[in-house]
């Protein structure tokens, strides 16, 4: 087992509608592995990372999550669900739950974890995302910069094997940037396999194995972050990266 | 996008007039709403001569026998099947709210066909049509085949008291079930599109939230959707419940003894009619604004 990757995208091709959103896509990420994704918005690179675990059906190609084929078998979807954890742009806590239920829920719904099990978890992941001292609050409550911590120890409390984060600091004022960087930081340094989509190129520079580069629905460049900052392949990378890095 | 600021130093905000005002256009409607009161007073007492006799009344609330000490009468009674009606058809059409509104957004198409149906259906029919078609097609024959009330007759005296407690005497059991069940239905309908509304008012993203944490897509609805639509609903709920027990008066027409059923046959043998009528809607307007002063205090403790 440990020598597959532990996700294989392959010549995967998604439309909606009449719009090719995704076109001949491949990505292979091993274990262990950080992928940093970036591109210009309505490239694809949400679509993308939200195939792999199913919020979007993808049309043609193959998805193997850890060895298992993404298909129409119920059964896969949720075992590839239970190994990968999302980290949305918006958050998406649940307003209605405290922090500490909001990372309780799936673990006892769909873990069947004893509540107690559960709740100490919960605080374990929390005080990894130095909030422990919200847990009783409700989301509302919290700062942009602390709910997505939440939202991260939320989805970390599921123990998944692979995180996909989809521009987790573009909806925070800069001032909190930082400190959800540094929890994505710390994690990667845990050994975590990530697939995070996000512009900000301080971090993926600290972090990443491999840099993805899409456009119009197409990977357009994928290499070491060495030679992507360095040495860019394609004139559109290097126009991306001059408009990004230049303020 | 910007983070709350707060005031530098402690200084107090500048005063505001708070929001009550009391203008001449208040004055104006006020005298306008006197002016309404004093002519029905004329109406009544000068032209129509109605001499107003509010001690009629009272022996038909309650009355005190030497033997049995206060006994309630035909309008305790009455109120007393509209309670009952207000609180088993509330339960009844949230029940069935739920689970049509469930069916209503469900992805099997035959679910969506069948709380379609219902919805349309009910929607297009006026309420009197449909009491009637209801209760003597459908109601009324099959209660009495499965033989509700021989089966309570059969159960021991407590069993029984309790059933009393519940729904009323045993005697008239058949014909509160069917009024209620009629209501029920009847409200279910309209509850089923305010479930629907309150499900669809949540955002897709949290649906997505549920999914890729693993959740079923039963526990989505159930633990993450569900909670919020009911939050976003509160308030057209309020609104259907105290409708539901303005319509309960439509049942007296199958003859369910409740309050208005009543107020008709006190008219008829006192010939008292603004009195009762009078009386009588107070005390719906009581029933009914209690009714959504709870379920105020239950939307202000949802917000905080
Ligand atoms: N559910 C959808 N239906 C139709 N078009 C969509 C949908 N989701 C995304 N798109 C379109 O697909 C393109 C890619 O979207 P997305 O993957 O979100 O891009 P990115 O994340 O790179 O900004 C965009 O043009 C977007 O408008
Ligand atoms: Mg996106």
């Amino acid at each position: 087992m440990t020598d597959t990757p532990m996700i294989a995208v392959r010549s995967v091709n998604k439309w909606f509608g009449a719009f090719h959103v995704l076109k001949d896509v491949d990505l292979v990420v091993q274990r262990g592995q950080k992928v940093v994704v970036c591109g210009p918005s309505g490239s694809g690179k949400s679509t993308l990372i939200r195939c792999i675990n199913r919020l979007e059906e993808h049309d043609e190609g193959e998805i193997i999550v850890d060895g298992i084929r993404l298909d129409e078998s119920l059964e896969h979807i949720a075992a590839i669900r239970r190994e990968v954890g999302m980290v949305f742009q918006q958050f998406n806590l649940f307003p209605h739950l405290t922090v500490l239920e909001n990372c309780v829920l799936a673990q006892v719904r769909a873990r069947k974890t004893p509540r107690a099990d559960a709740e100490a978890r919960a605080m374990q992941y929390l005080a990894r995302v130095r909030i422990p001292e919200q847990a009783s609050k409700y989301p509302g409550q919290l700062s942009g910069g602390q709910q997505q911590r939440v939202a991260i120890a939320r989805s970390l409390c599921m123990e998944p094997k692979v995180m996909l984060f989809d521009e987790p600091t573009s909806a925070l004022d800069p001032e909190m940037i930082k400190e959800v960087l540094d929890v994505m930081t710390d994690l990667a340094q845990s050994g975590m396999t990530m697939i995070c989509v996000t512009h900000e190129m301080g971090f993926a520079r600290k972090v990443a194995d491999l840099m993805v580069f899409m456009d119009h629905g197409r990977v357009v460049e994928s290499s070491p972050p060495a030679e992507f900052f360095a040495a860019p392949r394609s004139d559109r990378t290097r126009q991306f990266l001059d408009q990004i890095l230049s303020h | 996008m910007m983070t709350q600021s707060r005031p530098e130093e402690g200084r107090a905000p500048p005063l505001r007039a708070r929001g009550a005002f009391f203008g001449w256009l208040d004055i104006v409607l006020l005298a306008a709403a006197l002016v309404v009161c004093g002519y029905f007073v004329w109406r009544t007492n000068v032209q129509l001569h109605y001499r107003w006799n509010w001690s009629v009344i009272w022996p038909w609330v309650a009355r005190f026998e030497d033997k049995e000490g206060f006994v309630a009468g035909p309008i305790l009674v009455g109120l007393a099947v509209t309670l009952r009606l207000a609180v088993w058809g509330i339960l009844l059409a949230t029940m069935i709210g739920v689970v049509m509104g469930f069916a209503r957004t469900s992805r099997r198409l035959f679910f969506r066909l069948v709380a379609s149906g219902y919805v349309m259906l009910i929607r297009n029919i006026p309420p009197l049509v449909f009491v009637f078609v209801f209760v003597f097609f459908i109601t009324s024959q099959v209660l009495p085949a499965l033989g509700v009330s021989e089966r309570v007759k059969a159960w021991s005296p407590a069993t029984q008291w309790v059933v009393e407690a519940l729904f009323g005497p045993v005697a008239r059991l058949e014909n509160f079930l069917v009024g209620l069940i009629c209501l029920a239905v009847f409200t279910g309908a309209y509850v089923t599109e305010i479930v629907r509304a309150g499900l669809q008012s949540v955002p897709r993203a949290q649906i997505e939230a549920g999914e890729s944490l693993g959740l079923s897509a039963f526990d989505v609805r159930r633990y993450v959707v569900f909670p919020q639509a009911l939050k976003n609903v509160v308030p057209a709920l309020s609104n259907q419940f105290i409708q539901m027990i303005k319509d309960s008066s439509l049942v007296s027409l199958v003859s369910v003894q409740e309050l208005a059923f009543m107020a008709q046959d006190i008219q008829t043998s006192t010939r008292r009619v603004f009195e009762v009528l009078l009386f009588v809607g107070a005390l719906y307007f009581i029933i009914c604004w209690s009714l959504s002063l709870l379920f105020a205090r239950l939307e202000h403790r949802n917000q905080s």
